[in-house]
């Protein structure tokens, strides 16, 4: 397929996805959707909850934190002990401390930064029954968040922000459990493979050598890995291994699973607010940015490789090839990465190591946004939202009015909430690499010196701080160092945002509405996407414009040397 | 309407209310010392942003004191300028208040008040005066305090405080018996009880307002404060790791370029300014002779959605006046005329002034001398009429029920148009009054509310802002319709009574709506309190001021718009300014970062778009820069943004392209100008 066309049939697709999963997301998390009511009414007395009783955001950020402390408690002992545990055909033994804590922090928080080799290191216990259930709770508890958020506009005087228990399930139940089921036919009908059976052994007819081929149950973890932004791959190659991602039809699949539920979103926004404007500026403002991004990102990789042009080793008629699947080719490539990187999954088709460096400055700076372009599951949405508090700020000074938005006066506390919300992933990838390049432990796990090199810590730490997952390749992850700085990162990254979220919607949710008069700063505007879009660039550009301009730009600017 | 503010102050030229000269020469001298003063890092400590700027001079200081040379010395200065440049803007701000709280503090007396116990008279220092002592002041006494009147009528010189030189009437009772200390008595004895405590009267809390000494953090200048310190947070992590980011690419940086890039990048525009400009909004509001009780009424201004607007004296012009006569009965319209003019002739109301002159203006029937035999009837709330009796002969004018009861008890008839013509004149707007000539009704005369010039337009542009304006009225129903639609409000409020007047406030604010009024009667006061934005007329009681969160001593119920206004630029002045400094800082990145790692990375000269002539240099001028924008901005943050009635959208799109895209684009021109200068000087 063109990619004009692939990208005609995935705008297409997304703009179906917004409409009627929207609609079908907005039934969920208003409680319409009840077709599973039996299991749903046995999880709850299981867990021992009133799915009637609503929480304050208090109560809702707690049973949050304690539900994602045991999931990381129990990962982390499930990984641990797989040696012990059946469905294990490879004998795997159990995996080393650090890197059990950084894989479950990894997964629980939805990053899926995975410093490790799947085929190598779990057992399909470990992938199927640890890491894939985190893929599916740790996405639903992402909307959950979004949702509860939500709900603190759209109520008035209102004290509770919904039950974390019963968004949870739901997430699971009605929306993530039933798409990855039917997509996982699709993908194993496409060659995706689903077994049990261990890796397969082939005896080369030629040398006598015999070749183990990794197998395991890859199909049913590839649909929720893309669907719930997750992008922990079974394999090491992610999704450019053909047992993941075999034909350019999953990799399409891919990359719509990838942007379905976060740009969907916003028409549950909207819609729960009561005014789809609102939702279709959100929209507005990330489509803008992935548009931009997507378009740099597939010209940067569509034209040749200035080292590879300047060493003269090989014409590039393909555009750059290097570290891509020859099944997609550089623009699909581009595309799935850029995706991936501008939602917090994470997946990759090809080695981001060996983009281009413009190529690879926008998987780069996708994530430095603060991962709202459309960013994850419901983080995308929470955190993008804490971004129109400091837009709706500004912008209401501006025209000489206590701000407001959706009819909630911003005042200080809203304001001390947002800023904490947005800044603090700014500050701990910054901080983080800081540390990581003067230490020895950070610097000697690096591929290359120079920028390039700065680079790959760099990203390591705002793909793990952003909880994207994905890996620029060329550093050695699995060092004690790394395992435990990147899960402070990517706890950081995810709590130290959801918390504000949760506070933002408990104190929006207690205030009342404001009428709309003229005099009112509209949010639903043109004016009000450009402010928005200036307001993430300047975050976003003020803050991180020093650390790209000594990694990437520096690499580019020096035309082609290597480092 | 800045015009007509401008004339009400010359008219009445009141001694604080002149417009004054951005930079006064005693003002700027006092701002001077102020800012040195200032320094104090207990002062600064309130400003989160200047703080870090105040601790970064130190640490260049230490800097240049250890390791000595040119440049560090420069960026200290510099930086020390840069502190300097934001308290001088705070100090003129406060200054300005200082000059008119002393014109103030010149009034009050010192001078001894004859206090009354038990019936005697006894002289007591004015300070020691509490409330509830009775005093007494008579012609060519000052009032020693605040206080109510409750025996006696004099006429009061209250141009001390309102700048009107015309003496009031002030009389024990009703509504005008609330007298302020610092007025002198001009004729009579009046006997006060003392309102105020000793040290909190009118005058001391006038005196500390422009002083602006007491002043708190508004709301709103809260929230702006914790996103200016945020800004300064995340900076400092930012510049910190450049450290060890240098030393990953083999580039030393030094201290004293990390404390310069810190502080351009942190927000010390606006940090230098905000509360130069919090102080300048109330400041702007004294000028036109209103004094607001706290910064937050003032902010409170700039949210307000509804204003409720008394109809007289706002809306209309105070009186009604005659404007036409319509006979009934088959009476000529002369005969109305010339009985409506003999009635009216011991009228001395306004309304029946205009009667007798519109008498003239028509049929030229000219003023009769009254007559031996002529008996004027009063007014009387029981009669509802008012009249005059020559001999047997008894005209009378009144309103139509009163005048048609009369008729019918002395044995007449009443035409049957007499009720269609009525309503039509009420149904108009304009209030009827019958005449009659004994048993026979003459006719009906219209009294016209007659709305101000230029009203209307106001009204719309206030609906532009999204301002809801309702108009309060005694009136019935019919005639508040008639006056609302010609004046343009939105809404209206008939029969008002404080009671119902009350009720419309609370039911705006339950619809989250703020809402600002006028009043001065003691009735008013709770709906004063109630409202969030409340001004008392100087003329009313002290209920009502003390209720009141604003006190305008014009007692022009109209410039309420202009208060709503004000604080509308106040809050626009602030976001213009956050604006702008944050836009400022990308030219500032331009300048700085390649100068830092140019000699790591070659290539980054590409990043110096503007070609500045050495790192030391392009260093330098943007902290020059940075330093001189404020002392540039300070007569902007003064003045407030200009503001202009419009939508939101229209107001948002101007100040973005100002402040957002001129503040981006102005710096690259600055620093490149100031890279020259110093290039040419040849220091670096």
């Amino acid at each position: 397929m063109g990619t004009a066309l692939t990208l005609i049939v995935l705008f297409v697709a997304l703009a179906l996805c917004w409409r009627y999963l929207g609609a079908y997301m907005l039934a969920i998390y208003d409680g319409r959707v009840r077709w599973l009511r039996g299991p749903e009414r046995l999880i709850y007395r299981a867990l021992g909850v009133d799915s009637e009783a609503e929480q304050s955001w208090q109560r809702y950020t707690m049973s949050l934190i304690i539900f994602s402390a045991v999931a990381i408690l129990v990962t982390y002992a499930l990984i641990r002990l797989q040696g012990h545990l059946p469905l294990n055909p490879e004998h795997l033994s159990g995996v080393s401390p650090a890197l059990s804590f950084n894989t479950a922090v990894s997964f629980v928080t939805n990053t899926n930064w995975q410093n490790y080799s799947g085929e190598t290191t779990m057992s399909y216990l470990s992938q199927m029954g640890s890491l894939t259930v985190q893929m599916f709770v740790s996405a639903s508890v992402g909307i959950a968040v979004a949702v509860a958020l939500i709900r603190g506009f759209a109520r008035k005087e209102s004290s509770t922000i919904g039950n974390f228990w019963v968004d949870l399930v739901r997430g699971v139940l009605y929306l993530l459990l039933p798409i990855s089921f039917v997509m996982t036919f699709v993908f194993v009908g496409q060659g995706a493979i689903q077994t049990f059976a261990g890796p397969a052994h082939i005896k080369n007819a030629l040398d006598g050598f015999t070749q183990v081929i990794a197998r395991g149950p890859v199909a049913s973890m590839e649909v929720i890995k893309q669907l719930g932004t997750n992008g922990g791959g079974f394999f090491n190659a992610n999704g450019a291994d053909p047992f993941e991602n075999p034909t350019g039809l999953t990799n399409l699949l891919s990359v719509i699973l990838i942007l379905s539920i976060p740009f969907s979103l916003t028409y549950v926004f909207g819609k729960m607010v009561g005014n789809i404007r609102q939702g279709v500026a959100v929209v507005a403002t990330m489509l803008l940015f992935f548009c931009i991004w997507t378009a740099v990102g597939i010209g940067a990789e569509h034209g040749a490789n200035t080292a590879v042009h300047l060493g003269g080793i090989a014409h590039q008629v393909a555009g750059n090839m290097n570290g891509k699947e020859t099944r997609f080719g550089s623009s699909s490539s581009a595309l799935y990465n850029i995706a991936s990187t501008q939602t917090s999954t994470g997946s990759v088709d090809a080695s981001n190591d060996s983009f281009t460096p413009i190529g690879g400055m926008m998987l780069l700076t996708g994530m430095m946004l603060g991962e709202v372009t459309p960013g994850g599951v419901g983080s995308g949405l929470y955190t993008i939202l804490l971004f129109a508090i400091v837009a709706v700020f500004l912008g209401g000074l501006m025209v000489g009015r206590t701000p407001e938005y959706l009819g909630k006066k911003i005042q200080a506390r809203e304001v001390k909430i947002a800023a904490l919300g947005v800044l603090v992933m700014p500050i701990t990838v910054l901080v983080l690499t800081g540390i990581a390049t003067v230490v020895q432990s950070g610097t000697s796990a690096t591929l290359n010196s120079g920028p390039h090199g700065f680079t790959e810590i760099l990203y390591a730490f705002t793909s793990q701080a952003n909880n994207n997952g994905s890996a620029f390749a060329g550093l050695s992850g699995n060092t004690p160092f790394y395992n435990i700085l990147g899960a402070v990162a990517m706890l950081i990254g995810r709590f130290g945002v959801i918390v504000p979220a949760l506070a933002l919607a408990g104190t929006l949710g207690k205030k009342g509405l404001v009428p709309e008069s003229l005099g009112t700063f509209r949010t639903d505007t043109p004016l009000f996407i450009g402010l928005l879009v200036g307001v993430i660039v300047i975050v976003g550009g003020l803050t991180f414009f020093p650390a790209i301009s000594l990694g990437p730009l520096a690499e580019q600017l020096s035309h082609g040397r290597l480092f | 309407m800045r015009g007509t503010q401008t004339q009400v102050a010359a008219e009445t030229g009141a001694p604080v209310a002149r417009s004054r000269p951005t930079f006064e020469r005693e003002v700027v001298r006092q701002a001077l010392a102020g800012s040195v003063r200032k320094l104090d890092p207990r002062i600064q400590i309130r400003n989160p942003v200047m703080f870090v700027v105040l601790l970064g001079t130190v640490v260049t200081l230490f800097e240049s004191i250890v390791r000595p040379g040119l440049f560090d010395w420069s960026v200290t200065i510099w930086l020390l300028l840069t502190v300097l440049f934001a308290n001088f803007a705070e100090a003129m701000a406060e200054g300005r208040g200082k000059a008119q709280a002393d014109t103030l503090r010149r009034m009050r007396t010192d001078t001894d008040a004859r206090k009354l116990e038990d019936g005697v008279e006894r002289l007591v220092p004015a300070a020691a005066l509490a409330r509830g002592d009775l005093v007494v002041c008579e012609a060519g006494d000052v009032i020693p305090s605040d206080g109510e009147i409750i025996e006696g009528v004099a006429s009061v010189d209250e141009s001390a405080i309102t700048g009107e030189s015309a003496p009031v009437i002030r009389e024990s009772g009703g509504d005008r018996s609330a007298v302020t200390g610092g007025t002198k008595v001009l004729s009579d004895r009046i006997v006060v009880r003392i309102t105020a405590e000793p040290g909190q009267t009118f005058l001391d809390r006038m005196i500390s307002l422009v002083e602006g000494a007491n002043r708190q953090k508004t709301p709103n200048e809260l929230a702006l404060t914790i996103l200016l310190a945020a800004l300064t947070i995340v900076f400092l992590p930012v510049v910190v790791v450049l450290r060890p980011y240098g030393l990953y690419a083999g580039a030393h940086v030094s201290i004293v370029i990390l404390v310069a890039l810190l502080v351009c990048l942190i927000p010390t525009t606006i940090g230098a300014l905000l509360s130069a400009i919090g102080i300048a909004g109330m400041d702007r509001l004294v000028q036109r002779n209103v004094l607001a009780m706290s910064g937050r009424a003032v902010e409170a201004a700039g949210d307000v959605q509804t204003l409720l607007l008394d109809k007289t004296g706002t809306i209309t012009l105070g009186n009604r006046m005659a404007s036409r006569f319509i006979p009934v009965g088959g009476h000529s319209e002369q005969e109305l005329a010339e009985a409506a003019q003999l009635s009216s002739l011991a009228d001395e109301t306004p309304e029946g002034r205009s009667i007798v002159v519109l008498a003239k203006q028509l049929f030229n029937v000219r003023e009769h001398e009254m007559g031996s035999d002529y008996a004027f009837v009063p007014f009387t709330a029981q009669t509802r009429m008012s009249g005059l009796d020559i001999g047997e002969r008894k005209i009378r004018k009144g309103a139509g029920d009163s005048v048609r009861r009369w008729v019918l008890e002395g044995g007449g008839t009443v035409p049957a148009e007499l009720d269609r013509e009525v309503e039509s004149v009420a149904r108009a707007g304009s209030t009827p009054l019958v005449v009659a000539d004994g048993a026979e009704v003459l006719g009906v005369i219209e009294l016209k509310d007659v709305v101000k010039e230029g009203i209307a337009e106001r009204f719309s542009q206030l609906r532009q802002m999204g301002i809801r304006t309702v108009m309060i009225t005694g009136d019935n129903p019919l005639t508040a319709a008639a006056i609302a639609s010609e004046a343009g409000v939105d809404d209206y409020l008939a029969e008002a009574t404080p009671e119902n007047k009350m009720e419309l406030i609370k039911a705006e604010q339950a619809g989250g709506k703020l809402v600002a009024m006028t009043g001065d009667g003691t009735n008013d006061a709770p709906a004063l309190a109630q409202a969030d934005v409340g001004v008392a007329m100087n003329t009313g009681t002290t209920a009502a001021k003390e209720a009141g969160n604003m006190v305008d001593l014009d007692s022009n119920p109209t410039k309420l718009i202009d208060i709503v206004e004000i604080g509308k630029q106040l809050l626009i002045t602030r976001g213009a300014l956050t604006t702008f400094s944050i836009a400022n800082d990308v030219a500032k990145y331009f300048a700085i970062i390649p100068a830092l790692f140019i000699s790591a990375y070659p290539g980054l000269s590409a990043l110096n778009v503007m070609h500045l002539h050495s790192p030391t240099s392009a260093v330098l001028s943007a902290v020059i820069f940075n330093a001189l924008i404020i002392i540039a901005l300070i007569p902007l943050a003064l003045r407030g943004v200009k503001f202009r009635p419009s939508g939101a959208a229209q107001i948002l799109r101007r100040n973005v392209w100002i402040y957002g895209v001129g503040g981006l684009i102005l710096p690259f021109i600055g620093i490149k100008i100031i890279d020259l200068i110093l290039s040419a000087l040849g220091a670096y």
